[in-house]
């Protein structure tokens, strides 16, 4: 299978000090032990627009907040059986990630396909936060057989199934890459690069589509043609 | 006649089998991308889909977290009955993606567009869509259920003649090039083209070509199946693999469909299913028998028809 090394493993807390954050580098393979809980708009807009106060204590109980909606299904007995669990794309939530930060003290993020660059930068570093990636995407029932128990669901009733807060208990969780560092550098963007450098000899001998669209000009007065 | 049960309980399987256990062709086709990918991450990633796979079989639990939207094309033979008829043969099939969606588990995606109502089921108004194609001959149903990602990887443009296969190429890139970065088109993946038609039938033939054809099958016509592997090749060479890192994995087989369109116009949608390629099928016959398989055989001579009339199927005779 290729000729890929293996890569750099970390096991690592969901309430990790800034050593281990430190420490970590693009790329490395991370594997979660710890409480985390799922966490996007639904709860976004809850906790930040509508001021509703958190059901835990954050971050005593868990500085990982996870981009996810599980599959998962609540038994008559009130059992609950959680089977796979990937991420969703985290870009969109980038209107309430400092907001979240700064209320949650989160230091993980993890989601699916990273924020900007500048997200990292200007929100993620001065917070102290690190971005992991799901792997993929996705690998859910490998992340699925790293969950050890399924703590609590909050605003179940308030936000539904996908969108409510999933308090999950993980051991040895994973993989995922660390793709934000502790200095703002972004894996996506440093990949993205390297790809772009070769981009224009593979679009040789294609042309521009006759009719063209909103985007490819800025001008909104400007013909299509 | 068909009994209905029979169809609730093969389509309570198809749920299951499909979010559980990869496609063959699909699995071939990603082991021989990890294979050959030389990219250090892209190759990591492919390594941990293939350990993903064997995961879900072992413990029989979903592969992807995120659901999709599970749909169903539903195929007859000319001479099929279903007992209750086609408003049983719905309801059924909507019965068996509620109790599927909470006994596997899958994860409820579906909701109303504004209200974000959730009925937890992943049914609701137009949920789970139901398909329909007719073949000449036989009294079987085929029941195939496909659960495609969401949102990403799917794009239309009109083009027109002066575009030509360049333009096609282009805006195949275009699509590859937006998507793949950041994988958040999931890929490498199967990719359908459909080129054609009308804007919503273009959107529906490509559809078909990702999710219903099965890695290594080619358009009947040679030129248009010469510009599937040119495509393919084309994909592979852009210089990114899986989650967009670096890499000659984008594409495992590239699918077109086409259809008559306007004269002044050619149409083309592309469509990325992904690295879970959810699909499985079943033959129900009047008989009772079931038979289970993965390659949904949608695409016949009489779905891509192009005469006016067709001649019933004599012994050994079949023509267009």
């Amino acid at each position: 299978m290729g000729t890929a090394e293996p890569r750099r493993q970390v096991r690592l807390s969901t309430k990790p000090s800034f050593d281990d954050l430190a420490a970590l580098r693009l790329g490395d393979v991370v594997f979660l032990d710890g409480l985390l809980y799922t966490g996007r708009e639904g709860v976004y807009m809850r906790a930040l627009e509508e001021k509703q106060p958190l059901p835990l204590d954050l971050p005593a109980e868990s500085a990982a907040n996870f981009h996810c909606a599980p599959a998962a299904v609540e038994h008559a007995d009130g059992s609950i059986e959680m089977g796979a669990v990937t991420a969703t794309a985290s870009f969109r939530f980038s209107k309430w990630i400092e907001p979240w930060l700064r209320l949650s003290g989160a230091q993980l993020i993890v989601g699916k396909g990273g924020m900007s660059p500048e997200d990292y930068r200007t929100k993620f570093v001065p917070h102290g936060a690190v971005y992991l990636t799901t792997v993929g995407y996705g690998t859910g029932a490998l992340l699925g057989r790293g969950i050890k128990t399924v703590k609590g669901v909050y605003w179940r009733k308030e936000l539904g199934l996908a969108q409510a807060m999933w308090v999950i208990e993980a051991e040895n969780m994973g993989p995922f890459l660390v793709a934000s560092d502790c200095d703002g550098n972004c894996l996506f963007e440093r990949e993205n690069a390297k790809i772009s450098a070769g981009l224009k000899a593979v679009y040789e001998g294609t042309k521009p589509a006759v009719l063209k669209r909103f985007g490819e000009t800025d001008d909104r007065s400007d013909e299509l043609i | 006649m068909i009994p209905i049960e029979s169809i609730q309980i093969t389509a309570e399987r198809l749920m299951a089998k499909a979010a559980i256990e990869i496609p063959e062709d699909y699995l071939a086709g990603i082991e021989q991308a990890a294979a050959s990918e030389e990219g250090d991450l892209s190759s990591f990633v492919l390594r941990a889909m293939l350990e993903n796979y064997r995961a879900a079989k072992e413990d029989r639990r979903a592969m992807c977290g995120d659901t999709g939207c599970p749909r169903w094309y539903v195929k007859m033979g000319n001479e099929t009955r279903i007992a209750g008829g086609p408003v049983a043969l719905e309801e059924a099939l909507r019965c068996a993606t509620a109790k599927a969606t909470a006994e596997i588990p899958l994860r409820p995606n579906r909701v109303h567009p504004l209200w974000r109502t959730d009925h937890d089921n992943n049914v609701g108004i137009g949920a789970p869509e139901i398909e329909y194609g007719f073949e000449p001959g036989g009294s079987w149903i085929d029941l195939i259920t496909v659960h495609k990602g969401g949102l990403f990887g799917t794009d239309y443009r009109m083009l027109f003649p002066a575009d030509g296969i360049p333009g096609i190429k282009r805006f195949f890139l275009d699509s590859l090039v937006a998507f793949g970065k950041r994988g958040l088109a999931c890929q490498p993946a199967i990719v359908g083209i459909g080129l054609g038609g009308s804007k919503d039938t273009c959107m529906v033939l490509g559809k078909r070509a990702a999710c219903l054809r099965v890695v290594g099958d080619r358009n009947p016509d040679p030129k248009i199946a010469a510009l599937e592997e040119e495509l393919t090749e084309l994909g592979n060479s852009i210089g990114m693999g899986a989650m967009g890192f670096v890499g000659s994995s984008m594409v495992i087989d590239s699918h077109i469909e086409v259809g008559y369109c306007h004269t002044g116009g050619m149409q083309m949608s592309v469509h990325a299913f992904c690295l879970s390629s959810r699909r499985a099928c079943a033959r129900i016959y009047a008989d009772g028998r079931v038979e289970e398989r993965t390659d949904p055989q949608w695409f016949t001579d009489y779905q891509r028809r192009e005469s006016v009339r067709w001649e019933l199927p004599n012994p050994g005779v079949k023509s267009a």
